[in-house]
């Protein structure tokens, strides 16, 4: 199918953008499309008036200011996955997003899109939550920040108001611990049917695992990681007991299996090298 | 800014687009919910892009934007404007065939057809960065286009032999031109 009409903006600054937004009822936002143009395509979503910001590129760097990387919006997948800043800091966040659809959406697909999509089973909606990571969120009515934990609700919603620009990501500079990130899918490519983000601690056992695909956002527990792995088999399939899942029995069975594989690899990867992947 | 308003009339409203396309440049009016894709084809006539599932799953329309494999499908042709596009006709030589087209051909890395234009253009795009790419990166990078006749074992080897063909300048093997040929005739399970 097609899409239906809708008006169409190209804003040269944040601000025009945030005016039309203002503006325009039924106004949407859109970057890489990768996910709204196949939802339009469809008719599922028929926003009256498009906002381009792909033209916006003081929302496409990356940089550290010493605490926090700040990425902008309008970053791309493939340039995330090797952004040097990116792959010596999060390198679980690199190897994740490597793991995003195929060569020709990652080009195309940012970082913002993602997040604002808040697929459940997307990787960047649980890289975030998974390192903590604060989101910019910005309007005509001023700037505020949301923590990630935060911001997503649930399947596909999120804390965002329809006047409201994402514009960045900060996340803060890790130290004292490592991350690995490990997912299953069907064929490279797919969503994830289930994938994980553990944290260690580089002395002690303290982590935290954040699992995605399982159910409605992405879900962040705190836990000591016991280094024997049987124990932690059990510390996984406790912990992935207690969250929602799919509602049917058979499958919601198989996430959690597939999960819990996710977090052991990833903590695998986490302790192995300490270089995430 | 750029904008276009819709009205709630008949007679959509369009936009004047400039599209600079296989080097050449088109001034065109589209309603901005047309789709690059239909565009290059339909207003364009380069049917070369073809539109499989309109979802970017299947990769049949991808197109070279700025010289990075974009699905066509999942743009409006109006984002387009101040880009450049190639598409599977701007990779065709005036005579003949491409070295990658003409691998393709030696291999018989195609059956019907649909899947080789998204094929060659993603193909072209992962040789121009990596101009020797292993077996196990064509399949990664070929896995976002579907193919449902070869079972991609000849596509993977024409991309392999076109590569070939690319680093030693352009001359073709002809014994593995006739093993290619082999390989089409015989050795083709899925």
């Amino acid at each position: 199918m097609k899409p239906v009409s809708f008006s169409y903006y190209r804003p040269n600054s944040v601000a025009e953008a945030l005016h039309i937004l203002a503006q325009e009822e039924e106004a949407k936002v859109i970057a890489g499309g990768q996910s709204l143009v196949p939802l339009m395509n469809f008719r599922l979503s028929r926003p009256k008036t498009l906002v381009d910001i792909n033209g916006l590129r003081e929302l496409a760097a990356v940089e550290a200011d010493g605490k926090v990387l700040r990425i902008g919006a309008l970053v791309r997948h493939q340039e995330l996955l090797a952004h040097p800043l990116v792959v010596k800091h999060f390198p679980a966040l690199a190897a994740a997003a490597a793991e995003i659809g195929h060569w020709a959406i990652r080009t195309r697909g940012t970082i913002g899109g993602s997040l604002v999509h808040a697929d459940p089973a997307a990787e960047l909606p649980a890289a975030m939550v998974a390192h903590r990571g604060v989101l910019v969120l910005t309007s005509a009515r001023g700037e505020r920040r949301v923590d990630a934990d935060a911001f997503f609700y649930g399947y596909l919603m999120t804390d965002i108001a329809p006047d409201e620009l994402l514009t960045a990501v900060e996340l803060p500079l890790p130290s004292g611990v490592r991350y690995g990130f490990a997912e299953h899918a069907r064929r490279p490519g797919d969503f994830a049917l289930a994938g994980a983000f553990v944290e260690v601690a580089e002395t002690g056992h303290a982590g935290a695992v954040t699992w995605f695909g399982v159910g409605g956002r992405p879900d962040r527990q705190e836990m000591e990681l016991s280094p024997d792995a049987s124990s932690r088999e059990r510390q996984f399939a406790a912990a992935l007991a207690e969250m929602d899942g799919p509602e049917d029995e058979v499958e919601a069975r198989y996430r959690r299996q597939l999960a819990a594989a996710a977090a052991e690899q990833a903590y695998q990867r986490a302790t192995a090298s300490g270089r995430g992947n | 800014m750029q904008s276009v308003s819709e009205s709630a009339v008949a007679g959509r409203p369009k936009t004047s687009v400039t599209l600079v396309v296989n080097g050449q440049r088109h001034t065109l009016e589209v309603e901005p919910r047309w789709l690059l894709s239909d565009v290059l084809r339909h207003q364009l006539g380069l049917t070369g892009t073809h539109v499989g599932c309109e979802q970017g799953v299947c990769g049949s329309c991808t197109v070279l934007v700025d010289g990075q494999p974009q699905r066509s499908c999942l743009m409006f042709a109006v984002q387009a404007e101040g880009h450049e596009i190639t598409t599977v006709e701007g990779l065709t030589p005036e005579q003949g065939l491409s070295p990658l087209q003409a691998a393709f051909e030696r291999h018989h890395a195609l059956q019907c057809g649909f899947c080789t234009p998204g094929m060659i253009v993603t193909a072209e795009a992962l040789l121009r960065e990596n101009p020797n790419p292993d077996e196990e990166t064509i399949r990664e990078v070929l896995s976002g286009n579907l193919c449902r006749c070869t079972g991609y074992q000849s596509i993977v080897a024409a991309v392999q032999d076109a590569a070939r063909v690319l680093r030693e300048g352009g001359a073709v093997d002809t014994e593995v031109a006739a093993q290619g040929q082999n390989e089409a005739a015989g050795g083709e399970q899925a």
